[in-house]
């Protein structure tokens, strides 16, 4: 076969991951019936690596190491735009955070760091204080990704001037029922 | 001198509205033998209709000329108009213009209005010269001939006989059912095929109107519609017997077989013993003893069903889409997952066509329940490695954009339909046209789809086009109807405007009989003169044109008329 000039063909497939990540985001992934609704009407997929469409089909091939280490499933902002429009109603945001998550848990870096530091600050902030402090979440979001400082730092004064930004101290009561959450969902 | 009436329609202002219609009432008016003149608003109408009534009546007409719309749209209406005054309906005839002078001069009335003048002039000319004719009357024998013992020719067959005429069911297997015999279950209830078939099978062979003959085959066809003499060959212990019948009208339902997967050298196709087509796992599905692949007995468990193995491939082997493989493709998947829960089933394909009730739904089911795995792109080969049981497909899937190998223990090639074996020799025999796939050809393809174009042959099943069970059995039953409704006539009746004959002009050349489409110009046995079936004949003037001596004629459209109507125009 040697002398065919053509990529190597990909040997599917992982059975037991499409069955997990359809068991785990209770989305009717083998469904899909590929019109590509979903890819042209995202906003971000212009960035994406995989278009929501291909992920879907991804996850019926079992192609798990490409979609863990993949940009796409981190630049989904969840905006459900994609799921709203479904034929099929597959919640395709549903199918990325489960694959978010399956990333975390088997140690893969994640493709975009500055929107995982992002997520994970904004998590950080409300186990710290029962909701989004922003002077602590910004914070932490810039301790994470330090070059970020230039591009949020006009914005972050405008918000300041403005009165948007409003206490350095601000918590709910009860905060340990927040954190009681946080320890069930293993964080 | 004839006394013609000639009157002119306003179609509203569809003529009206660019035609002068008064100018060219008055022109028409000086030709000698036009007795009458009207226009009015819409001669169609009842009114209109009356209005033809009474001046044919008061004038003493005997021709008619209505200058209106297309005789396709009403040369029916004023013929029977004309009738209804007592004048012969042939002596009517329709001047058009509507869409060959109204409609096509909107911007030039002065041009639209001569050439309305100059139109009817030409038709009048024509009806000075019309003969009084009428129809012919011709013998019916009521049986029919059905062509195909599989489920399509059992249901023609079937509702032919329930009426209560007589049929002939010829097969050419040594048994009735065709393929529908050789399948397993059929989507979209998973209904088993040959319980399905089970009874009508005993319903055609109680039957006291059918008679079926097995190992036979249709020789001879001469005749015409409502008295075709048909001749069978019986094949039994190696002798022949021939029997011939008189038949009223023919249903061919000689059905389908598989292009051959030999022809599919690049998946293998007779290279390989796992690569196989859909009617062989067919039978692999129907057999008790579990799911075995040809090449060592061994439960297969990764399946590639490859789509449009032939079909959809106009550079190298059918162009059509042979319509019943993606249904019967999804319906093997999940068969097969319910027989092998742990094998896994792909299928490679270029589009999935499912149009019908619950089909799509059906399909999806495949890929939803059964976790059928569909690969859009169609597969490049399938090949063997030495020394390895598996063969190995390429295909790509084009909605990743990746190359995709599968090692397959087993490839299903859902090839190409195809019309039976000899298809094209029998449309020789009984004259009626295949296309150049071999499969018959329909009158027309919206409004006349189960009538062949011979008159009296009608069409069932995939003979016409690859057709499944459901649609197979609704074309057999619209044949049936129309064998019916022939049936229902006392005698048929012809047209006469039909060729004829001047035995004082004819050479006796011959050049007719090969000009005539409908093989209705003979020589005649032993008088120097050429000869007309006048039930074959439909009055195409094939044989007019090419007579040297103008000894053939068509009614009505005489070599005469046409020289003043000529004459007319220039």
């Amino acid at each position: 076969m040697g002398t065919m000039a053509v990529a190597t063909p990909v040997v599917i497939t992982d059975p037991i991951f499409t069955q997990t990540v359809q068991a785990r985001s209770h989305e009717p992934v083998m469904r899909c019936f590929y019109c590509q609704k979903c890819s042209i009407g995202c906003p971000t997929a212009f960035a994406m690596d995989y278009q929501p469409a291909q992920v879907l089909k991804m996850v019926q091939l079992g192609q798990k190491e490409a979609l863990l280490s993949s940009r796409a499933i981190w630049l989904c902002i969840g905006c459900e735009t994609c799921g709203a429009r479904c034929p099929n109603d597959i919640r395709i945001n549903n199918v990325m955070d489960v694959l978010k998550e399956m990333a975390l848990e088997e140690g893969v870096k994640p493709a975009e760091k500055e929107v995982y530091a992002l997520h994970r600050s904004f998590l950080n902030s409300i186990k710290r204080f029962g909701r989004v402090n922003e002077m602590t979440m910004i914070a932490e979001y810039l301790f994470r990704v330090p070059l970020k400082l230039l591009d949020e730092l006009g914005v972050g004064l405008v918000l300041i001037i403005k009165g948007k930004v409003l206490h350095l101290w601000s918590a709910i009561e009860e905060r340990d029922k927040v954190r009681e959450l946080y320890r069930r969902a293993g964080m | 001198m004839r006394k013609i009436g000639v009157f002119i329609c306003h179609c509203g202002t569809n003529i009206a509205g660019t035609v002068d219609v008064q100018r060219v009432a008055e022109e028409i008016g000086q030709h000698p033998e036009v007795a009458f003149v009207t226009d009015y608003r819409y001669m169609c109408s009842d009114p209109g209709q009356a209005l033809i009534k009474e001046a044919i009546r008061e004038h003493k007409l005997d021709g008619v000329v209505v200058s209106a719309c297309s005789p396709a749209m009403h040369e029916v209406t004023f013929r029977r108009t004309t009738e209804s005054a007592g004048v012969n309906p042939y002596q009517c005839e329709i001047a058009n213009i509507r869409e060959q002078v109204s409609w096509v001069h909107q911007d030039d009335a002065e041009a639209a209005t001569l050439k309305a003048i100059e139109t009817i002039r030409t038709i009048v000319e024509k009806v000075r010269y019309n003969e009084s004719l009428v129809p012919f009357y011709l013998p019916l024998v009521k049986r029919a001939l059905v062509i195909g013992g599989g489920i399509a020719g059992m249901t023609a067959a079937l509702d032919i006989a329930d009426a209560g005429y007589p049929v002939i069911l010829v097969e050419r297997a040594d048994r009735l059912g065709g393929h529908m015999a050789r399948l397993s279950r059929a989507y979209v209830n998973f209904d088993d095929a040959n319980d399905l078939l089970g009874d009508t099978l005993q319903r055609v062979a109680q039957h006291p109107h059918i008679q079926v003959l097995t190992h036979a085959e249709v020789t001879e066809v001469g005749g015409y519609v409502g008295n075709f003499v048909v001749g069978v060959n019986t094949r039994s212990n190696g002798a022949t017997e021939p029997f011939s019948f008189d038949i009223g009208a023919i249903v061919v339902a000689t059905g389908y077989e598989l292009y051959a997967k030999e022809n599919l050298g690049e998946y293998g196709g007779g290279r390989y013993p796992d690569v196989i087509d859909g009617l062989q796992f067919e039978q692999m599905l129907a057999s008790d003893d579990g799911l075995r692949r040809p090449s060592d007995g061994q439960e297969p468990k990764e399946v590639v069903w490859v789509q449009c193995a032939g079909s959809r491939d106009p550079a190298l082997h059918k162009p059509y889409c042979s319509k019943v493989c993606c249904m019967y493709v999804a319906k093997q998947t999940i068969a097969y997952q319910q027989r092998v829960p742990d094998g896994q089933a792909y299928v490679m394909y270029i589009d999935i066509r499912s149009p019908g009730r619950g089909y799509e739904e059906f399909v999806q089911t495949a890929m939803e329940d059964h976790g059928v795995l569909y690969l859009r792109g169609k597969a490049s080969r399938v090949f063997q490695e030495r020394g390895n049981g598996q063969v190995t497909v390429w295909g790509v899937d084009t909605l990743t954009g990746q190359n995709v190998e599968v090692a397959a223990d087993l490839v299903v090639l859902a090839t190409a339909t195809v019309p039976a074996r000899g298809s094209v020799e029998l449309g020789q025999t009984i004259r009626s046209a295949v296309d150049e796939h071999g499969f018959f050809s329909e009158a027309h393809p919206k409004l006349r789809p189960v009538e062949s174009n011979t008159a009296g042959i009608y069409l069932a099943g995939a003979a016409h086009f690859p057709k499944d069970i459901p649609e197979t059995v609704a074309q057999a039953s619209g044949a049936a109807s129309k064998v019916l409704g022939l049936f229902a006539q006392r005698q048929m009746v012809q047209e006469p405007i039909i060729a004829y004959v001047d035995p004082e002009l004819c050479s006796a050349c011959g050049l007719c009989v090969p000009a005539c489409p409908y093989e209705a110009r003979a020589m005649h046995p032993w008088k120097p003169v050429a000869t007309v079936n006048t039930a074959l004949c439909q009055g195409c003037g094939a044989c007019a044109m090419v007579c040297p001596n103008k000894a053939s004629k068509v009614r009505n459209f005489t070599p005469q008329q046409i020289m003043l109507m000529m004459d007319a125009y220039l």
